[in-house]
């Protein structure tokens, strides 16, 4: 990073007569190629680094525990263990892109699992009818703290305390302080289900093969194609051996995944899920005026809406879209423990905040993204998995991971500094 | 024993691409009232900043004598132990403590870290008898106006054992009345030994109260008149010296054609938004053709800014009142998108507060107020956008390695540069630019006047707020002036001058 040309404005002393250079600045180029990767590199240092400490993460336990971490059973033990703690990752990093907080998720979720649980076990309602009945009920809860936080203008911080509380309240009301189970068996796959067996018998789970070949040649295509399109504008791209590096190494990766789980019972229903919600809000925050706007409003809301952007509705749909997410989240850990019980979620929003910053996300907002708190989320996910396996008790845990939160913070502050913005 | 109580001998400050202040001179008598005037900008409160140790020593050059010894302050502190204290313009009280609380902030009547609310009490009253203040010095300062929250900073000098005081516009927000009393106590602090620095616009103050009148232009000392001695002092004489002689920036050339009237507002006026009683902008009617550069000279708390973002969608102010007409049908403003919708760009003052977002890139700030642009329904095009950025990165001259920079990484002047695309991005008909070459350097400004210009010739209809007189003088084709909110007068390009206009600037109806 020391090499950083940092742009200083080359200005003349500031003599009466000086007149500007016109055209463009033919600003010092070594060669193109070493700068596109250097570029790439600084731009993206945080979430390069965080994905190079969770590989770092990843190897340290699976020597640790003799191999046992990446075992087919434990890596899908992983995805479903962590699946409700990323889906609120993924709506957290929003709501703190936008510039908020948002404390009530845990207990959000706790409050749409019970819900669902006193339709589908008390009630004996259809579980789509169910499930669709609870994904409304968490947009209706966001949409009331958004309306409080967009609108009203009380700070998100007090209005999400607020509901950590009320919806934690009306849980233990709902329930009278005891779980209710058994969920009927279609829901329960929500979150213990695996996509079905189909063709001949390979040793290996044929569906989630196809699924790994679809996505190696969609990423591919996908890839290829965005370097084309660089290309045809003249933007500086990667140099081809890197790109095909760069290409290789992700293929890499879903191979191994792929055949990891395809060894096991193949991919479970809730990673289906979890990467839809990853494509779906990756693109959202990447490449439209909404995410646009998200970013806007958290970098700079003066200057957001000095631009026109409508900064109340922007803010009030991220709190509704948290609400639908953190409903999703207790749905999915509700048919997970196969109940809904009064204590579910605690812990949750803290969890789901600590993802996001790990993952890059600025405490005063406008940076961040989506895939960066998933990145986080899987790292504090390996951590407890890893810790676990080797026996470390959960108090040292908590020590461990409040200082991971720390160091990978202060990294970045340390380094934004060093940097200069 | 010498009678200056201070001297200030070649003082010099830059700041990155800025000559803040260049070899400046103050020397100041025991015992007098002192006035420092000069445009905005001047450097004033640069001075007063290096002074009270704000700049600490280190961070300047020259030398700095107290009582004949020369002192080096590496904090406010420091120069608070040697009786130098600093009422800033925006006052450094805290809302929600007690007068007697703020008066000892930081300085605290205690024992072993528990006060003693006794002598506190005592002592505070003390201190507000002696500043004429008449109340109970547990009242919060929240509830306090003003003027009166102005005596309790003063009280709070007093306190320290202020030998020299210097006041940053002290009279700026009050009104007659409180001006009035505030300008008596500064004489009567006078008459018990205490030397006052009060930095101000208003002329008609200056010269009644004051001994001695430094004058700074573009940093530099300009001279010092003396009163009783055989110095003319005259507001005529020291707006001559604030504005000099001759045009220090040089301007591209440019021949004006102008169209038919594009913007016109009539009977504009705006209440402030928490004090609803006070109109910041007064009834104010003016006119911008097509083609045509309109200046709006003013002071600091002109109501220039708040006349701009009022009629920007209402972005300031309560109970905004008047008709706006662009080529001559009304419209309406009420929102920014509304605003934007009818051809108005509004290109704001403080770029890093209100204009760009600093951690994210160029192509991203430059495409914020027009997204539609670069995009099919709601999805975003990365190239449209990169492109629509790299255009500007090249017509406009901003010096980055590429449109992925992020905007906190550029010199003031390409930030500039950024924030005057995202509007011309907007396609606009009308620009109010507001401050366009505030804190850039010269290269730079020439590059801006450059864009301006063309987007005159361009047929569009552009009105400069800028507190630097010769920038109006050297641009516009035409220049209001407006004191107190309202508009006290208007001058062509032929008939303007800095003494005309700052007379109109500092005019104050009765």
């Amino acid at each position: 990073m020391t090499e950083v040309q940092l742009v200083k404005d080359p200005s003349e002393p500031p003599s009466p007569a000086a007149v500007p250079d016109t055209g463009p600045a033919p600003a010092e180029r070594p060669s193109s190629a070493v700068n596109a990767l250097r570029e790439a590199a600084r731009r993206n240092i945080r979430q390069y680094g965080m994905l190079v400490a969770l590989g770092l993460i990843l190897v340290l336990f699976q020597i640790w525990t003799h191999g046992i971490l990446l075992k087919p059973l434990n890596v899908t033990n992983l995805i479903q263990q962590n699946s409700y703690i990323l889906m609120l990752a993924i709506g957290m990093a929003i709501v703190i892109i936008a510039g908020h907080i948002d404390l009530s998720v845990g207990s959000l979720a706790a409050f749409i699992g019970a819900a669902a649980a006193v339709m589908m076990v008390q009630h004996h309602m259809p579980w789509p009818a169910a499930v669709a009945l609870c994904l409304l009920m968490g947009a209706a809860a966001g949409a009331w703290q958004g309306f409080w936080i967009a609108y009203i203008g009380v700070p998100s911080f007090i209005v999400t305390l607020g509901g950590m509380l009320v919806f934690r309240g009306v849980t233990q009301i709902l329930l009278h302080g005891q779980s209710i189970a058994p969920f009927p068996p279609g829901f329960q796959k929500i979150s213990s289900g695996f996509l079905p067996e189909v063709g001949p018998n390979t040793n290996y789970h044929n569906l989630t093969l196809l699924l790994g070949l679809a996505v190696i040649a969609s990423t591919l295509l996908a890839q290829f194609r965005e370097r084309r399109v660089q290309q045809r504008y003249e933007f500086e791209v990667l140099p081809l051996g890197w790109f095909l590096l760069k290409c290789a190494g992700v293929v890499a990766a879903v191979v191994v995944f792929t055949l990891l789980l395809a060894s096991y019972h193949g991919v479970p229903v809730v990673l289906l899920l979890l990467g839809g919600l990853l494509l779906i809000f990756g693109f959202v925050m990447r490449t439209t005026v909404a995410g646009r706007h998200v970013y806007a409003i958290g970098g700079n809301l003066a200057a957001a809406r000095l631009s026109g952007v409508k900064h109340k509705r922007v803010t009030f749909g991220v709190f509704v879209n948290m609400g639908v997410l953190s409903a999703l989240a207790g749905l999915v850990y509700a048919a997970r423990l196969n109940a809904g019980t009064p204590n579910a979620g605690i812990n949750f929003e803290l969890e789901a905040i600590a993802a996001a910053f790990i993952g890059g996300a600025s405490a005063s907002g406008g940076v961040g993204t989506v895939f960066g708190a998933i990145i986080g989320g899987l790292v504090l996910g390996v951590l407890n998995n890893g810790m676990s396996l080797v026996g470390i008790g959960t108090d040292y845990q908590q020590v461990i991971k409040g200082l991971v939160l720390l160091a990978a913070v202060g990294f970045d502050v340390y380094n934004k500094k060093r940097v200069g913005s | 024993m010498t009678d200056l109580i201070l001297q200030m001998r070649s003082i010099s400050k830059s700041f990155p691409g800025v000559q803040a202040l260049a070899d400046v001179t103050l020397d100041v008598r025991r015992g007098q009232v002192h006035a420092v005037c000069g445009e905005n900008g001047a450097g004033k409160s640069t001075l007063m900043k290096v002074l009270s140790g704000v700049y600490p020593h280190g961070s300047y050059s020259g030398d700095i004598l107290l009582d004949g010894e020369p002192v080096e302050f590496k904090d406010i502190n420091a120069s608070e132990e040697h009786g130098i204290v600093i009422i800033h313009q925006e006052l450094a009280l805290v809302p929600f403590l007690s007068i007697a609380e703020n008066i000892f902030l930081g300085n605290e009547h205690a024992r072993a870290g528990v006060i003693n609310w006794k002598e506190t009490l005592r002592h505070a009253a003390e201190l507000l008898r002696r500043v004429g203040l008449r109340e109970d010095p547990r009242t919060r300062v929240a509830d306090l106006g003003v003027g009166k929250q102005q005596l309790v900073e003063i009280a709070k000098a007093l306190s320290k054992k202020v030998q020299l005081l210097i006041l940053d516009e002290p009279t700026a927000a009050l009104n007659d009345a409180d001006s009035r009393k505030l300008l008596d106590l500064i004489g009567e602090l006078r008459s018990h030994g205490i030397t006052c620095i009060v930095i101000s616009h208003k002329l008609a103050e200056v010269t009644r109260i004051a001994d001695a009148i430094t004058i700074l232009r573009d940093g530099r000392t300009i001279e010092t008149l003396r009163v009783g001695g055989a110095d003319d002092v005259s507001e005529r004489r020291i707006i001559r010296g604030m504005v000099g002689r001759d045009l220090d920036h040089r301007f591209p050339a440019r021949t004006p054609r102008l169209g038919e009237v594009a913007l016109a507002i009539e009977n504009w006026t705006v209440h402030h938004p928490v004090d609803a009683h006070r109109k910041v902008v007064d009834n104010v009617s003016l006119q911008v053709r097509r083609g045509e550069i309109v200046g709006l000279a003013g002071l600091m708390g002109a109501g220039r800014t708040e006349l701009a973002m009022s009629l920007f969608g209402r972005t300031y102010g309560r109970n905004v009142s008047g008709r706006v007409f662009k080529d001559g049908v009304e419209i309406h403003t009420r929102t920014v998108a509304e605003a934007v919708r009818h051809g108005i760009a509004y290109v704001t003052e403080d770029r890093k507060q209100y204009g760009l977002h600093l951690l994210d890139d160029i192509s991203r700030n430059v495409t914020l107020a027009a997204l539609g642009k670069v995009s099919k329904g709601p999805v975003i095009s990365t190239p449209r956008q990169v492109l629509a950025a790299e255009s500007f990165r090249l017509s406009m001259n901003i010096k980055a390695p590429s449109v992925h920079e992020l905007a906190g990484r550029l010199s003031g002047g390409n930030q500039q540069k950024i924030v005057l695309s995202k509007w011309i991005f907007t396609d606009p008909e009308i620009l109010i630019l507001d401050e366009p070459t505030r804190g850039i350097d010269v290269g730079a400004k020439y590059e801006i006047y450059t864009i301006i210009n063309s987007l005159a010739a361009e047929g569009k209809a552009v009105l400069v707020i800028s507190s630097e007189l010769p920038e109006l003088l050297g641009l516009c084709d035409r220049i209001y002036a407006l004191s107190a909110g309202r508009l006290t007068g208007e001058v062509s390009r032929e008939d303007a001058s800095q003494e005309k206009l700052m007379r109109y600037m500092t005019m104050v109806e009765g």
